[in-house]
């Protein structure tokens, strides 16, 4: 893995590498370099098989992380590629030409973190989600409690309690405050 | 003799692309939802096809009746918390999800497993292979209509139930794998009554060989029926059973062994036709080489030692910033969990790599076009695809 990277770094650029185990590395390279990086991984270095794409809320960063891993499964090497995208301009390059499985991923992406795909097959059309209209779920920013407390109601009849007097009163009832 | 050629004179013919022109106007079409409640499903999904006749000129899968937000929700939960939720995301075979999600953690915050835990959590997943290769078999002769095979075959699963019910006291969602162990050693006298359930197994399975793979209705229905072009196998991201069935002789379990198998013996088993029952004929063979590894397992296995790593205090565990992808071989192809936490004490992301993601979508949706109604049930149970896992 080590001679392979030493070998692509003279016309990629690419950041420090981390290598986690023996067969999987982690690297980030440039956005614009990607599909030159995937490509020659994938038809002259044997890295034929996407084995995911997702991506990484770092909002502390105003940035998102896609992975890209591959794998060369004669040579049981797995490649992961970070690409930075601003978290303003979350748009991303299509690569279901290279893979036509990516679609999938790109189309969940792009529901699921507000991530475009320009070009991608049925991008837009809805992956998971139905009729959606909030901010992308998986959005860091994206606040469950707030979005169920909007819009489910509590059954009615129901009481919540605060777990700790509650148990305090059912338990401990019969005893002063803090007695066993 | 019965006879019937269909007049395919006013079928719709293809264009250059190889993509029929759908105008639903001329009347020539028909949309037809397959699912989400069809027997022929493996689950909660639904495909969405247009027929002309009793042809599919396209399919579409559509998913998101079973959406739980699972890796949303893990966010949220501390590492310990995490634990209980990961099982659920993949129902038939639930212990590759914790076992993936251990090792990552354990990898990332440097824990240790002694060397009995790594043997039992070795025959755990066996024992849920055996379960999800059995609903499989079940499936499959089921969607061609041998219901008494698939009654079988959930008999002899329920057996196995037993099985993890004595060792980890559920019998679904065992939730016995966690960051740095097992939860428990094997109970007294387990080895012979899991003797028992193999041998009744074997039993079973002979019979159903005789009832599939010598029944000539279930060769017509499957041999050349479904083929997928092993060329395809790399661009779809096929992967397990389903590639093996192509010639393909790929095992994560052999290729990059994890656990123990490095010291078990066992034949990674091939196909040439990639058919519908190529496919079948490898989960078969591979079952009863399941069967071969639990006992072995069992014979190997050490008979005392420590279950349970050394764990800091859940309540304030801290995992250091890194990244991680621990995989390895379910029954239905390559299974991972990528892993990113941030230095505190909740994961930062966790993604399910599902072999069901991309068997089920792009690859259906390609292989769907061009086959008939009858058909579509037994080409889907065939890739053996669990839904849970694609919208997790």
């Amino acid at each position: 893995m080590r001679e392979l990277l030493y070998r692509l770094k003279d016309r990629y650029h690419f950041g420090t590498p981390t290598f986690q185990r023996d067969d999987l590395c982690f690297v980030t390279v440039k956005r614009s370099e990607l599909r030159a990086i995937l490509t020659e991984l994938r038809d002259v270095e044997g890295f034929t098989h996407l084995t995911l794409l997702t991506a990484v809320d770092w909002i502390e960063e105003q940035q998102f992380q896609l992975t890209y891993m591959i794998n060369n499964r004669e040579a049981n090497l797995t490649l992961a590629l970070r690409v930075m995208l601003d978290r303003e301009d979350a748009t991303g390059d299509t690569i279901h030409d290279l893979w036509p499985t990516a679609a999938t991923y790109q189309r969940e992406l792009r529901e699921m973190f507000g991530i475009n795909f320009p070009g991608s097959p049925r991008v837009d059309e809805e992956f998971i989600l139905e009729g959606w209209t909030d901010l992308p779920p998986y959005r860091r920013d994206f606040d469950t409690l707030a979005y169920s407390q909007q819009t489910y109601h509590d059954r009615p009849g129901r009481e919540t309690h605060d777990p700790k007097t509650h148990m305090q009163k059912v338990l401990y009832a019969d005893y002063p405050k803090g007695a066993k | 003799m019965f006879s019937f050629s269909p007049d395919r004179s006013q079928y719709p013919q293809p264009g250059p692309d190889g993509k029929v022109e759908v105008d639903l106007e001329t009347g020539k079409y028909l949309k037809l939802w397959h699912g989400p409640n069809h027997p022929g499903i493996t689950g909660n999904m639904s495909v969405e096809l247009t027929v002309c006749g009793d042809e599919v000129v396209e399919g579409k899968t559509h998913v998101g009746y079973l959406h739980r937000g699972f890796e949303k929700l893990m966010e949220r939960r501390t590492f310990i918390q995490v634990f209980p939720i990961v099982c659920r995301v993949c129902v038939p075979e639930p212990d590759f999800n914790e076992y993936c999600y251990a090792a990552a953690v354990e990898e990332l915050a440097g824990i240790e497993v002694p060397e009995m835990a790594t043997w039992i959590r070795t025959l755990i997943l066996e024992m849920g292979r055996f379960n999800s290769y059995m609903m499989a078999m079940g499936g499959i002769s089921g969607a061609l209509g041998l219901g008494v095979v698939g009654q079988w075959m959930t008999y002899t699963r329920d057996l196995m139930l037993d099985r993890f019910e004595e060792l980890t006291g559920a019998r679904i969602y065992h939730m016995f794998i966690l960051p740095g162990g097992v939860r428990a050693h094997l109970p007294e006298g387990f080895e012979g009554r899991m003797e028992e359930v193999l041998s009744t197994a074997e039993r079973y399975l002979a019979d159903a060989e005789k009832l599939m793979f010598h029944s000539s209705v279930f060769k017509t229905r499957t041999q050349g029926v479904g083929y997928i072009d092993p060329a395809l196998f790399e661009r779809y991201g096929v992967t397990g059973p389903n590639a093996r069935a192509g010639g393909v002789a790929k095992d994560v379990r052999k290729d990059s062994p994890y656990l123990v198998y490095d010291q078990l013996d066992f034949t990674v088993h091939t196909e040439e036709a990639s058919d519908i029952y190529a496919r079948t004929m490898v989960r078969f063979k591979d079952l009863h080489e399941t069967i071969q590894l639990i006992r072995q397992i069992l014979k190997k296995m050490p008979k005392e030692g420590p279950v349970m790593g050394n764990l800091p205090n859940v309540l304030h565990w801290k995992i250091p910033r890194g990244e991680t992808y621990i995989k390895g071989e379910s029954s239905r192809g390559e299974y991972g969990y990528y892993l990113v936490t941030d230095g505190t004490g909740y994961p930062r992301r966790i993604n399910v790599r599902g072999p069901s993601y991309t068997h089920a979508m792009a690859l259906l949706e390609h292989l769907i076009s061009g086959t008939n109604i009858s058909d579509v049930a037994a080409l889907m149970v065939s890739l053996h695809t669990y839904p849970p896992e694609i919208e997790r």
